[in-house]
Parts: structure tokens; C-alpha cells; sequence
């Protein structure tokens, strides 16, 4: 075990517990129990909180050791997270600014919210409400992959023979300290905590890019070494490991895995509520021009899955490259806060994804549903609650089943959130598609993208082996999740033409077109709470 | 409307989408970078490229809808 890095890692933990629930306190509105205030931080945050807040939730401690892990194992195929997240950025430029303008008129705090108001059809907005939570389940659960994959190169947890209490103590332990203080803080922790994760996360970066080239005899050395072992032929596959450059075959699965991860990246509930938690709709645009620093990080950090081949990590479980290249390449404080930042990088996201679930929960399944008369105070005891569960779930996920099942269903998960995007981003722009072909569309999308992803096999698994597949119609090999995207869009046209002609009764819109332009200090616009002599029934 | 800077604002947006989609373009080892491989300091310049192109949209939109407001019925 590793005292030193222990003692930097639990140094860095306790640090951002006390801040967690500290956060309660920080930008308080008066009337603090709404829904408004507990999941979305008072729709109060500016330009670099939402940034820190967006950076924190969306560059996961499952990208920071996936990524790199997939470099490491097979090169230039896993580098598709960059284009992916340049692409972002252009894309949420043109629709992101209309659902925090409309959401902000009507009290929106989901994108199921959005779709019921916009479609009125509560059947829509349910299939996107559960979608939503679908994705976001496994995606907590890789979370805490991410903290044992930590945990284990420190030595936390004893070996296999250990009681399987002891061995998941520290995950328990750091679990329930994060469930105590999102539960107490709302959104306000994570927005507080993912200052001190971005900061670190930059501080390794920056000394692992620099620090660990020197060690190995530069960018050249690192890239030749990396080469050398692509090429050789893995005797189970007959193939050989990877390329340093993807071959004519891989090109489509590369562009289109880095388009689907793109339009699917706003779909998902937590990129959503860091959206809506922020001031005004300048702060978004504003924010797309700087997020991309993130994406410059991002790959940085791919680059590490290089170093490590470079540097004679032997790993079989390819997730341990990145902890195994700091523990071996960086003195033994430096490990300890490398490894804080990894694990701190899991709290930030799985916060906000608690969050996300437990609102989408609330809004669109207890109030539609269960409690239409609900109260602002019962809505927010329910999403607390419910943010307990879907941790509670995300580690009996994790503790019981094998890790690859949290992998697969993450895979899935992007695909079928991706299959939202016609209903919420078509919605935001034309009112043309009709609900029930959208429903349609949606469905057909979920079904064809998770029979497509059963049907992938790997050397090590026989089903959801991978997320590329043949696209019908063109041979190439590609994303499940765009195919399914383009499965689902075509459904809803040819729908909606045939619905209006047979003339099938359309919802009732309860937006107006100037609701897309509104920005804040527009009358009607909610910017921050009503104080509390108002009262909570706003 | 279309009006010109709105065609330059959808181009700045659209210019990432043709550059990383086209992987065919940068799909090579040569000519390296320090070392680097062509096809990873290539996209790593794009993450550049891009945000400047976003950075001038945003900045090209906000006077957009300055004229605009400016120029309207009031």
C-alpha cells in the first residue's frame, strides 16, 4: 500500500466532503425549498461557475481513465473522443440558447418538461423521461468503477480474498459521504466541489504531459514504442492490437462515432441541469467558446494511454493503465493527488447525475403521474430522496454485478439517449413533427440500436462486444447509435406526413415562438428565486 | 433572414463538422510534430481552429442581434 498517496488522496476527499456541506450556505435564495433552488442551484450560476460546473460534469472520471485506457489497448480508434468533443460545441451553439430561454419562460427544469409543453403529450414526454433515466443509471455506476479503479492501484481494499465488506468499505464510505452532502446541498456541491477537480485535473495534466515525455525520452520515443507494439499480432485475434492511424476501414466508424457521441452529449439529463442551472442564455453561448479548453485536456490525457504503452505498463484490466502510470512514473505525493483528482472527478459527475435523475423523476414521472397537485416542498423531498435511491442502485449495480455490465449498459445507454434528440432538438425548432410519429421514431430507434448492439460480438464477449456495426445499406462499419438516429429521424418524417394527412390530432403547444429568443431581464423570465416574502407558490 | 454575417456565422459552425468528419483528410503519420504523428496534433489544432471559429460566431451573432434590436420598431 501506498501510505503517502493514501494520505494526500484522504486529504483531498476530506477537503471537498467539507465543502460539500458547506455548499448549502453558498448563494443561498431565501426560499430554498423549490425544486428550482435544490436541483438547479437557483438558476443563479455565471460564466465560469457553469463552466467549472459543465467541465466537472461532463469530463467524468470514467472519460479521464476510459479514454486513455482505450489508446492503451488499441491506439488511434479510442483518439474519436476528440473530434467528438469539437463537434460539441458548434452543435449546442445553435440550440442549447433556445431550451434555456424557453425553459426559463415556462419553469422548465427538464427536457421532458420541455416535451410535454412543447407536444403536449405526457406519453412523450414519459418515453424521454425514461430514456433519460435508463442512460444516466449505468453512467453513475461507471463512476464508481472509475474510484475502485483507484482505489485498487493504492492497495485500498486488500486482494481477493479479503471479505467482500472490507474490500468495498472505502467505496462505501466515500459513496455515502457524497449522497449526504448532495442530499443536504443540491446542485450547489458539485458546482462548488468541481472548482477544486478541474484545478487539479489541469495541475496533473499539465505535469504528466511535460513530466512523463522527459522520463521516456520524448514525444518521438513514446510514439515509436507505441507503434512497435500496435503492430504486433495478438495471437487470439490473429489481428494486430491497434494502429497508430486509423486504416481506410476504420475511418467511417471513427467519424461516425464521434457525430452520434456528439449530437447524443445534450441529451443526456446532467448536461442538461448544469445547462438550465446557469444565469442567462449569454453565459451558454459564452461557454461554448471556452469549454473547448476541456476538449484540449481531453487530449492531453489520450495521449497518456501512449506513455503507458512506453513506459511497460502491463496491465489485463486495461481501465488500471492511467492509476498504474502515475503510480509509476510520479513520486509518491504526486500519485496521491493525481489519484484525488481521478476520484473527485467521479463525485462531481455523480452528483450532478443523481440530480439530473432524481428531477426527471420527479417532474415527469411523480408529478405527471403519481401527484399532479404536488407542492414546490414535496417535489423537492421527493427528488432528494430519489437521488438517494439512484446512488443506492448505482452501487448495488457496481457491487454485485461484473464491471463489463455497467460498461455495456453505458454503451447502450448512449445510443438510446441519442434517440431523443428528434423530439427535443427537432421541438426546439419546428413544431412540425407530430407527437405520436416522434413517439414512433423513438421507439424504433431503442429497438434497432439495442438488437444492433447484441448482436456485436468481441474476442472476450459474445454480445455488446462493441458499439460499431455494419450501417444497412452502405457496408461500412459504423456507429449503432447514428444508424439508429437515422432509423429514428426517417420514421418521424414519413409519420408526420402521414399523420397530418390523415388528420390525427396534434397536442396543444403551450409555447410561443418568442418564449425560443426570451433572455433574461425579459418579462416573464425567471432569473433568480422570489424572495421569501413571497412565499413558495410560484 | 439571410443576411451575410448570418452566412458567415452558419460557415464558422459548420467548418468543424467538414474538417473531423472527413477523416480520410488526416488519417496519416507524416509529416510529425515533434514527434507527434500527424493525425493527433492535427485534431488537437482543430480543438483550436474550432473554438476560434465559435469565438467568432458568438461575437459575429452578438452584433447581429445589437443591428437588430437597434434597428427594429423601436
Amino acid at each position: 500500500m501506498n501510505g503517502v498517496a493514501l494520505a494526500v488522496f484522504i486529504f483531498f476527499f476530506l477537503a471537498v466532503t467539507v465543502m460539500g456541506f458547506l455548499a448549502a450556505r453558498w448563494r443561498r435564495a431565501e426560499n430554498e425549498h423549490s425544486l428550482d433552488e435544490w436541483g438547479l442551484g437557483g438558476r443563479s450560476f455565471g460564466t465560469w461557475v457553469t463552466w467549472f460546473l459543465l467541465g466537472g460534469d461532463l469530463y467524468t472520471a470514467y472519460t479521464f481513465v476510459a479514454v486513455p485506457a482505450a489508446i492503451y489497448a488499441a491506439g488511434s480508434a479510442g483518439f474519436f473522443a476528440v473530434p467528438y468533443t469539437i463537434l460539441v460545441y458548434p452543435l449546442i451553439f445553435t440550440f442549447l440558447p433556445r431550451l434555456w430561454s424557453v425553459s426559463h419562460r415556462h419553469g422548465y427544469v427538464t427536457t421532458s418538461d420541455f416535451v410535454r409543453g412543447r407536444f403536449g403529450s405526457r406519453g412523450l414526454s414519459l418515453a424521454v423521461a425514461l430514456t433519460g433515466l435508463l442512460a444516466t443509471m449505468p453512467y453513475i455506476a461507471l463512476q464508481l468503477v472509475g474510484i475502485q479503479a483507484v482505489l485498487d492501484v493504492m492497495g485500498v481494499g486488500g486482494g481477493e480474498t479479503t471479505h467482500w465488506f472490507v474490500k468495498d468499505l472505502p467505496l462505501l464510505i466515500a459513496f455515502g459521504v457524497l449522497a449526504a452532502y448532495t442530499y443536504s446541498s443540491g446542485l450547489r456541491a458539485p458546482a462548488l466541489i468541481a472548482f477544486v477537480k478541474d484545478t487539479l485535473i489541469y495541475v496533473v495534466i499539465a505535469v504528466a504531459i511535460i513530466y512523463i515525455p522527459i522520463k521516456l525520452g520524448g514525444f518521438g520515443a513514446i510514439f515509436d514504442a507505441a507503434g512497435d507494439a500496435f503492430a504486433q499480432v495478438n495471437p487470439a485475434t490473429g489481428k494486430p492490437r491497434g494502429s497508430l492511424v486509423p486504416g481506410e476501414m476504420g475511418q467511417w466508424g471513427y467519424a461516425t462515432l464521434a457525430l452520434g457521441s456528439a449530437l447524443a452529449l445534450f441529451m443526456y439529463p446532467h448536461s442538461i441541469t448544469a445547462t438550465l442551472s446557469s444565469r442567462s442564455r449569454e453565459v451558454i453561448r459564452r461557454n461554448t467558446t471556452i469549454l473547448p479548453l476541456y476538449s484540449l485536456m481531453l487530449g492531453l490525457l489520450a495521449v497518456l494511454g501512449f506513455m503507458a504503452i512506453a513506459a511497460g505498463i502491463k496491465v489485463k484490466n486495461t481501465q488500471l493503465a492511467i492509476p498504474q502510470l502515475f503510480e509509476d512514473m510520479f513520486p509518491d505525493w504526486f500519485a496521491g493527488v493525481a489519484f484525488a483528482a481521478i476520484g473527485i472527478g467521479a463525485l462531481v459527475p455523480a452528483a450532478i447525475m443523481s440530480i439530473a435523475a432524481a428531477n426527471l423523476f420527479t417532474r415527469n414521472i411523480y408529478k405527471d403521474f403519481l401527484k399532479p397537485d404536488a407542492t414546490p416542498e414535496q417535489e423537492t423531498k421527493v427528488s432528494k430522496l430519489v437521488s438517494l435511491l439512484v446512488k443506492v442502485g448505482a452501487l448495488i449495480f457496481v457491487l454485485t454485478m461484473d464491471k463489463t455490465v455497467a460498461i455495456n449498459f453505458q454503451l447502450l445507454g448512449g445510443i438510446w439517449i441519442l434517440q431523443t434528440f428528434p423530439a427535443l432538438v427537432g421541438g426546439l425548432f419546428t413544431r412540425w413533427f407530430h407527437r405520436w410519429a416522434l413517439l414512433a421514431g423513438w421507439a424504433v430507434g431503442m429497438v434497432y440500436g439495442t438488437a444492433a448492439a447484441y448482436g456485436v460480438a468481441s474476442p472476450t464477449q459474445k454480445h455488446f462486444g462493441g458499439s460499431s456495426a455494419e450501417i444497412p445499406g452502405i457496408g461500412e462499419i459504423g456507429y449503432i447509435g447514428l444508424t439508429a438516429f437515422v432509423l429514428n429521424a426517417l420514421v418521424t418524417v414519413v409519420l408526420t406526413v402521414v399523420l397530418k394527412a390523415a388528420g390525427a390530432p396534434d397536442g396543444v403547444d403551450e409555447t410561443s415562438p418568442s418564449d425560443y429568443t426570451a433572455d433574461a431581464g425579459d418579462p416573464g423570465v425567471r432569473t433568480e428565486l422570489p424572495k421569501v416574502t413571497e412565499g413558495a407558490g410560484h | 433572414m439571410v443576411t451575410p454575417v448570418r452566412v458567415v456565422i452558419a460557415l464558422c459552425l459548420a467548418a468543424p463538422f467538414v474538417a473531423m468528419l472527413w477523416v480520410g483528410s488526416y488519417a496519416k503519420a507524416d509529416p510529425a510534430f515533434a514527434g507527434i504523428p500527424f493525425f493527433y496534433w492535427y485534431q488537437m489544432l482543430w480543438v483550436l481552429v474550432s473554438t476560434a471559429l465559435t469565438a467568432l460566431a458568438y461575437r459575429l451573432w452578438q452584433r447581429d442581434q445589437r443591428v437588430r434590436r437597434g434597428g427594429g420598431a423601436k
